[in-house]
């Protein structure tokens, strides 16, 4: 049997030869690590870095105003739930963008708003696969995909693995898989596929990884993927789906469910910072939603689709500062159409810094392969170490 | 042209659910007619439980619902309780008694069982509830002879997509597949969009029931506003299609136009508890402009008019002919099949029956080559067509389909489950069907693997699989290549 690793099939598959020649141009990103959360549903970014000192806000939000935030400035808390981002931030290890929006105005699908967040285009239906996946194939990193689902945001040509930590280890006879792995030679999807599953259930056997941790337990989810990240040939990209924000009604933000879903995302994160021990200070952990929620409460309990959001940064690369992108304000004529967060960052903006700063691909590759047609679109600057 | 023994196994392969036994023989003597004679105008089959219809489920969820109000009220009011006689400045005591498999308190500090609202009002029949409706549309499937009829009908469910991971929405879910869809499968589609849109199970899933007009009476005396969930999928995934240039402008108005859409007051008229009414009192006035028509105020008639134009709109015929050939043909349809449909469509006003036959009489819906991966409800029931449900399989069969990622009743979104090969096989995706095809082919071991392979794939196994069946080391091996192998994946 012949050991096929998912960069051998990648090398090994003509289609792909270009991404090789690539790596070769590009530095590998060494011990830098990078994982991308993606919020599904359209996270509420007025509950997640609630702008407190805004005029605006408690007459916007009214009864599900967040009004128990963890303190930052005069400007902006966190909410209750991101104790660890709050800390983060205190120790100049996490920032934020407070007013950040994918490329297209007024959409208002999550479907549509999410494929554009994870294929990185400018328009709709721009790109097939995930800006993660081609940032991949252009720095020859590894990289998987991290519970149940694998996000678009990493499918792609470059082949990535998966793991599920709910999931029992696999277990097929390596005869079985080797004889696919023949009858898979002609298929790039199956090919790659099998490739990412072989090699991360290799990765987790000799961790001692048995299957079947409680989904909901995301610390422990947090740890388990610092664990596997850090073992010798480890990935060093990771993407994972966070789902339930689309707080239509009974929002929850101080105390209900947009609150758990937050503690959640920072348990997740908190875990990760534990498991990783002296690997945070290479980490960049990224949380980035498809849109945000309309200013103004609605008629039951919660927001309806909007525009901006916040996305969040943590990790020991990340460099102290402040606010990423300028603050909108809540003044009704600031905001978009009347009814949303105003946009001051363009996503692309914000990840192109991340991936040129972090893992070191330069401007063209990110304004061509990465995020196609947008060099018009410059990556913000000093967000990581 | 291919031969008729490979178009007889596309037929049962990519148009159908995978081959049983003798089905492929069957199909061979006029593919494309086998197929035709499974559209009919009765509509699809309807292979639920005998009480999965809207009445009986409206009654479970309504008694569920004020079981868990009651218990939840007790439940605060004995917290209450306990809070009062300790006194307002008393430290709260560390709790010492046992604790569940959560680490949660089982009993209360005098002993007594904690009440569990959920637990306690019944959630876990109608979890089996909808196991049982899970595992009797899976039997249906593994053991129909008209598996053509039942993917159109599994089509549609997705299109005009309910459900739910809570137990008490997703048993509706089987009341409205059995109400609005499998009727109308071969209907008008003007006719199937409307019956899905007034069904409770749709109203809820997308909260029209709590869409209120701001202007209305209930509105303005209540403060309540408007949700604009049903009308922005209707627009996006039920009829145009995103992109089609509808504006914000146009979601909001077809929301006001929808308002009123919701159930009967079950308190003034219990005898129809549960059905869908239209409630004058919650209805926006005015008239609304939706893609620049002009309708005119009016009740419940105005968004019948609004979802008619819809229904009946050309960009409507564009996005389902194009996702039909996705489904049915390719991720990336051939343009002249698109346009076949797209025809068909058109001439036949929506004519569902038409538009099924014209896919079947598509040369381009016959390319030799299987350019799609089944989703994981067509992967598990083609392996259970192939070899049968098993020893414990009809038992299994539901847990089996969720471990796959597909658990019936549970879509990801309002947009239903995907498509695309890329959401299918992916390294998840394939771990879990190596996973499920390993323990299936073990429980099936009188099997010839050869000859499961001519039952499921007939002329499509290829020469390289025969020679893997051939050369397996044993049973249980061979048939985990047949249904992991490229042929058997795609379709």
């Amino acid at each position: 049997m012949i050991p096929i690793s998912r960069r051998g099939f990648l090398a090994g598959t003509a289609g792909f030869l270009v991404t090789a020649a690539a790596r070769s141009a590009v530095p590998g990103t060494g011990a830098r690590k990078l994982v991308v959360v993606i919020a599904r549903g359209g996270m509420d970014g007025l509950s997640v870095t609630p702008p407190i000192g805004d005029r605006a806000y408690l007459g916007l939000r009214g009864p599900i105003a967040v009004t128990n935030a963890l303190p930052l400035d005069a400007d902006f808390g966190f909410n209750p739930g991101l104790g660890n981002f709050a800390r983060l931030m205190a120790a100049g290890q996490a920032r934020f963008a407070p007013a950040v929006a994918i490329p297209v105005r007024g959409e208002r699908s999550h479907f549509e708003a999410q494929d554009l967040l994870e294929n990185g285009g400018g328009r709709l239906h721009a790109a097939e696969s995930g800006w993660l996946n081609r940032a991949l194939a252009a720095t020859g990193a590894e990289g998987i995909a991290a519970g149940p689902d694998t996000p678009l945001v990493i499918r792609g040509p470059a082949p990535v693995g998966a793991w599920n930590p709910s999931a029992p280890v696999a277990v097929a006879p390596p005869r079985v898989t080797s004889v696919l792995q023949q009858l898979y030679g002609g298929d790039a999807l199956l090919g790659g596929a099998l490739a990412g599953a072989l090699e991360v259930q290799g990765e987790t056997q000799a961790l001692g990884e048995t299957g079947g941790r409680r989904a909901n337990d995301l610390r422990g989810f947090g740890g388990a993927v610092a664990r596997l990240m850090r073992a010798p040939g480890g990935p060093n990209v990771v993407a994972v789906s966070q789902l339930g924000f689309d707080t239509h009604q009974r929002q929850g933000a101080n105390d209900g469910l947009l609150f758990s879903r937050l503690k959640q995302l920072d348990d997740f994160v908190g875990g990760l910072e534990a498991g990783l021990g002296g690997g945070w200070s290479d980490t960049v952990v990224v949380v980035a939603t498809e849109f945000g929620r309309t200013a103004r409460i609605n008629g039951t309990g919660g927001t309806d689709h909007g525009t901006a959001s916040t996305a969040l940064l943590a990790g020991g690369a990340v460099r102290r500062g402040g606010l990423i992108g300028d603050w909108p304000t809540l003044a009704p004529a600031r905001l978009f159409e009347g009814r949303d967060l105003q946009p001051t960052l363009d996503m692309r903006a914000l990840l192109k810094g991340v991936l040129g700063e972090h893992l070191g691909l330069d401007r063209a590759v990110l304004d061509t392969q990465v995020f196609p047609d947008s060099a018009a679109i410059a990556p913000v600057r000093g967000v990581c170490a | 042209m291919p031969s008729q023994s490979l178009n007889a196994a596309l037929a049962v392969t990519r148009f159908g659910l995978g081959g049983r036994p003798g089905e492929i023989a069957l199909a061979a003597r006029d593919p494309a007619g086998f197929l035709l004679a499974q559209i009919r105008p009765a509509g699809a089959d309807q292979p639920g439980l005998p009480d999965d219809g809207l009445g009986p489920r409206m009654a479970l969820f309504y008694q569920y619902g004020e079981r868990l109000k009651v218990l939840r009220a007790a439940r605060k009011a004995a917290f209450d309780a306990a809070e009062a006689a300790r006194g307002p400045d008393a430290p709260a005591a560390p709790y010492a008694g046992p604790v569940n498999r959560k680490g949660k308190p089982r009993l209360g500090a005098d002993g007594e069982r904690l009440i569990r609202p959920k637990k306690d009002a019944g959630v876990a029949e109608l979890h089996a509830l909808v196991v049982a409706d899970t595992r009797a549309r899976l039997r249906f499937a593994a053991t129909t002879p008209d598996a053509f009829r039942e993917r159109w009908a599994q089509f549609w469910i997705n299109h005009f997509t309910v459900g739910s991971r809570k137990a008490q929405n997703a048993m509706l879910s089987a009341a409205f597949e059995r109400e609005a869809i499998r009727p109308h499968a071969f209907g008008r589609f003007a006719d199937m969009a409307a019956a899905a849109t007034h069904h409770p199970a749709m109203l809820m899933f997308l909260d029209q029931v709590r869409s209120v007009g701001p202007n209305s009476r209930v509105g303005a005396a209540r403060g309540r506003g408007l949700n604009e969930n049903l009308a922005r999928e209707t627009l996006e995934l039920h009829t145009l299609g995103a992109g089609a240039g509808y504006t914000q402008g146009d979601v909001t108005e077809f929301a006001k136009a929808l308002t009123g859409f919701g159930l009967v007051n079950r308190v003034r008229h219990p005898e129809r508890a549960g059905q869908f009414a239209f409630n004058a009192g919650a209805h926006e006035p005015g008239a609304r402009v939706v893609l620049g028509r002009r309708y005119p105020e009016g009740g419940q008639e105005q968004a019948d008019a609004v979802l008619a134009a819809l229904a009946h709109d050309p960009r409507t015929a564009r996005h389902l002919a194009t996702k039909l050939a996705r489904h049915f043909v390719a991720d990336r349809p051939p343009p002249a099949l698109v346009a076949t449909l797209e025809r068909a469509w058109l001439g036949s006003d929506g004519d569902l029956a038409t538009v099924a036959a014209a896919l079947v009489r598509a040369p381009e819906a016959w390319a030799p080559a299987a350019a799609k991966v089944k989703t994981s409800y067509e992967f598990l029931v083609s392996c259970y067509r192939a070899g049968g449900m098993g020893a414990d399989g009809e038992g299994a069969a539901p847990l089996a389909l969720e471990r796959l990622g597909q658990e019936m009743f549970s879509p990801p979104s309002p947009k239903g489950w995907p498509d695309e090969g890329g959401a299918w096989a992916t390294p998840t995706g394939i771990t879990d069907r190596l996973r499920f095809a390993g323990g299936y082919a073990a429980s099936l071991p009188a099997a010839d693997p050869a000859a499961v392979a001519e039952t499921a794939l007939g002329a499509r196994t290829s020469p390289a699989l025969a020679t893997a069946l051939a050369r397996a080391a044993n049973r249980t091996e061979a048939l985990t290549l047949l249904f992991m192998s490229p042929e058997f994946l795609r379709r």
